[in-house]
């Protein structure tokens, strides 16, 4: 393998797969093919993206439906031989859904959609995601955009990523700082992304794609979709 | 045909920002003797089931395994014999 291959799935209602493909292909140029919520091929994926959006409008809970979407199976399958699936913000509360990672996301503590730049302090430098960033940074810059983005889990489950370090970024000041006015949402611990046991599913509520193209000013994201291109190949 | 009738309530433990806004909304209304508030989920609908107790089954699995998520809700249902208005015509 020469370079990896991406899937990026698309519901009913994504809205950052276009933005996904567009940083994979046109500004790294990896292999990316979308993937139907409907077909059952995941065209030989190294990796699936589960991006952004409002999968069936958000009804009844975040990502509760796209997770009876029939290639749903597959990535299921597909993460337990190992597979590495992505989940960003929606992809990340479908992911919560469907039990591949655990705990739920709630409405913001502030009861308002925010969308904003934020910062992350890399929690667990040593996954497949990260491993890498923290010799050009140890924070990073990357907006959000939601309204149920607050994390929460029980006691036990909590105690049990800390753990096994499955913690992977936490909102933080721009100096790495963990306080309640960096946390937008009111997430537990300000949790951001959490990644299985295992280290192949991993989700995020931040938009990486959205920082990725200099154009925009701010190319944080980059970091993580090369890091994990890279840790893959070795 | 049944009815059920489901009750989604997210646990005691866990957090509910929409029913505390809008307990803020009571107390701001004069309403000052309000507590508690929590905002959960109704849901209805029917079944067409030979029996109550298949129905029984049928409401239980769609409520464990969509209606509510087991983290952080507990459900309940009841279920009434039900015929739609348009048999009742014929």
């Amino acid at each position: 393998m020469s370079k990896p291959k991406f899937g990026v799935v698309v519901f009913p209602g994504s809205n950052c797969d276009h933005d996904t493909y567009y940083a994979l292909k046109k500004l790294f140029n990896y292999d990316v093919n979308f993937l139907w919520h409907k077909d059952i091929d995941l065209k030989e994926s190294d990796v699936i993206i589960l991006p952004g959006g409002f999968s069936y409008g958000d009804y009844l809970r975040t990502g509760a439906i796209a997770k009876f979407s029939p290639i749903m199976n597959e990535v299921i399958n597909f993460a337990n031989k190992g597979g590495y699936v992505f989940g960003i913000c929606n992809g990340f509360q479908i992911l919560l859904e469907t039990g591949l990672l655990p705990g739920v996301m709630l409405r913001n503590i502030s009861l308002q959609f925010v969308c904003k730049d934020v910062y992350l302090l890399i929690e667990n430098k040593k996954t497949v995601f990260t491993d890498g960033i923290q010799k050009e940074k140890s924070v990073l810059k990357i907006p959000i955009a939601h309204g149920e983005g607050n994390y929460f889990a029980d006691e036990k489950t909590l105690n049990q990523l800390i753990e096994n370090d499955q913690i992977v970024f936490k909102y933080s000041s721009k100096d790495g700082e963990l306080n309640d006015e960096s946390n937008p949402n009111g997430s537990v611990m300000n949790i951001a992304g959490i990644i299985n046991k295992k280290g192949n599913v991993f989700g995020m509520m931040p938009h990486p794609e959205r920082s990725s193209d200099t154009v925009l000013g701010k190319t944080d994201g980059s970091l993580i979709f090369n890091a994990l291109a890279n840790n893959i190949l070795n | 045909m049944y009815r059920a009738k489901v009750l989604i309530k997210r646990r005691p433990t866990i957090l509910d920002p929409q029913g505390k806004a809008v307990e803020i909304g009571a107390h701001n209304l004069g309403l000052s003797n309000i507590r508690n508030t929590r905002i959960d989920k109704y849901i209805q609908f029917d079944i067409d089931t030979p029996d109550k107790s298949s129905a029984e089954k049928e409401v239980n699995d769609y409520c464990s395994k969509l209606l509510a998520n087991p983290i952080m809700e507990d459900f309940e249902f009841n279920l009434s014999e039900w015929t739609p208005p348009e048999e009742k015509i014929k």
